[in-house]
């Protein structure tokens, strides 16, 4: 008799990843952190009506307490020094998130001397969020595909054996 | 008051260091020596039919054989306006600053000195306001080269669209 039948009804049964995973992709505390238009998006993200603190994501005012960082606007070089140090402030395990053309490429201002054409020249992008500026449903369904990566991250199960070595 | 208006009561009280005035303008403006700057500018704002209580701008503009430095003046009072301008070198610029007279010109004139170059003699806190500490150079300067990289950060990324242009000459070839 397998042993999932046999428990009672009250027992859950998981994959600790699974379960450390789960935990991790409903609370990803994400960094107050606005440099453009794009922020205000993020605000309105954040508000009641897009809402994703019922995806547990909730904002922080301090590096050292975020999951997340959301590039929202477009990054001057200047910005970028500081972008990188908060970058480095910020915890392990973390992730990035580039929202709109401005962070993703540069967008619009991308000739201009004083701007960075792209967050991904200074810090690790885990997810680009398209739009001028996108919208919170946008936003919305990018924090929805980093908690799909975050799922999909093995943190204590043995690493999968490479193609061809005998399991 | 019209500013050409204005304009005459300058050249009246300041003669010859009124250089000129140019007046088949929709803005007409008058250029002044800059050497006499702040005494012109003191005479504008104590002056009670003049009463230029407010600095509501202040740039700077390369015009590549010399820069320009353009201050527009409004007085509440009165409701009148003046567009004074000085012409100075592209090397070493330099003239007074007004910030004594109106505290407004303050940032505008470190943003003056960020962009274009031009040093404000006298001003309390002549550092850059926008661009980073260590910029090179001067960027509304027409002969401003922009950097490759900056702090290790290459400035340069591959436009898309010319890839696409490209791609379609090698499409005509075949």
């Amino acid at each position: 008799m397998p042993l999932l039948n046999s428990l009672p009804d009250y027992v859950l049964t998981t994959k600790t990843d699974e379960l450390i995973n789960w935990m991790r992709k409903s609370s990803i505390w994400y960094m107050l952190f606005g440099l453009a238009c794009c922020a205000i998006e993020l605000m309105h993200t954040g508000g009641p009506r897009a809402d994703i603190e019922r995806f547990g994501a909730t904002p922080r005012a301090s590096a050292r307490q975020s999951d997340l960082m959301i590039i929202a606007g477009t990054l001057t070089l200047k910005m970028a020094l500081r972008t990188r140090l908060l970058y480095d402030q910020m915890p392990d395990p973390k992730y990035v998130i580039s929202m709109g053309s401005c962070s993703n490429c540069g967008g619009l201002f991308q000739l201009a001397y004083s701007v960075c054409d792209g967050v991904d020249k200074v810090i690790p992008v885990d997810v680009y969020v398209p739009g001028c500026p996108p919208r919170p449903e946008a936003l919305t369904e990018g924090l929805l595909k980093l908690q799909e990566k975050i799922m999909t991250e093995r943190w204590l199960a043995k690493a999968p054996a490479a193609k061809g070595e005998a399991a | 008051m019209e500013p050409l208006q204005i304009y005459e009561r300058l050249k009246v009280r300041f003669g010859e260091r009124v250089l000129e005035t140019i007046e088949k303008r929709s803005d007409p403006f008058a250029v002044i020596d800059p050497a006499a700057l702040v005494e012109i500018c003191l005479y504008l704002r104590e002056d009670p039919e003049l009463a230029m209580d407010c600095l509501s701008n202040e740039t700077g503009v390369d015009y590549k054989d010399h820069l320009e430095v353009v201050y527009h003046l409004f007085s509440y009072s009165h409701r009148h306006g003046a567009v004074l301008k000085i012409k100075l070198p592209r090397e070493e610029p330099r003239v007074a600053t007004v910030e004594g007279i109106w505290k407004s010109a303050n940032w505008m004139e470190r943003e003056i000195f960020d962009l274009v170059g031009v040093n404000f003699e006298g001003h309390s806190d002549m550092r850059r306001i926008l661009m980073p500490e260590d910029w090179p150079g001067h960027p509304l300067r027409k002969d401003f080269v922009e950097p490759q990289e900056y702090h290790g950060i290459s400035t340069v990324r591959e436009s898309p669209i010319v890839r696409l242009d490209q791609h379609k000459d090698q499409h005509k070839k075949k």
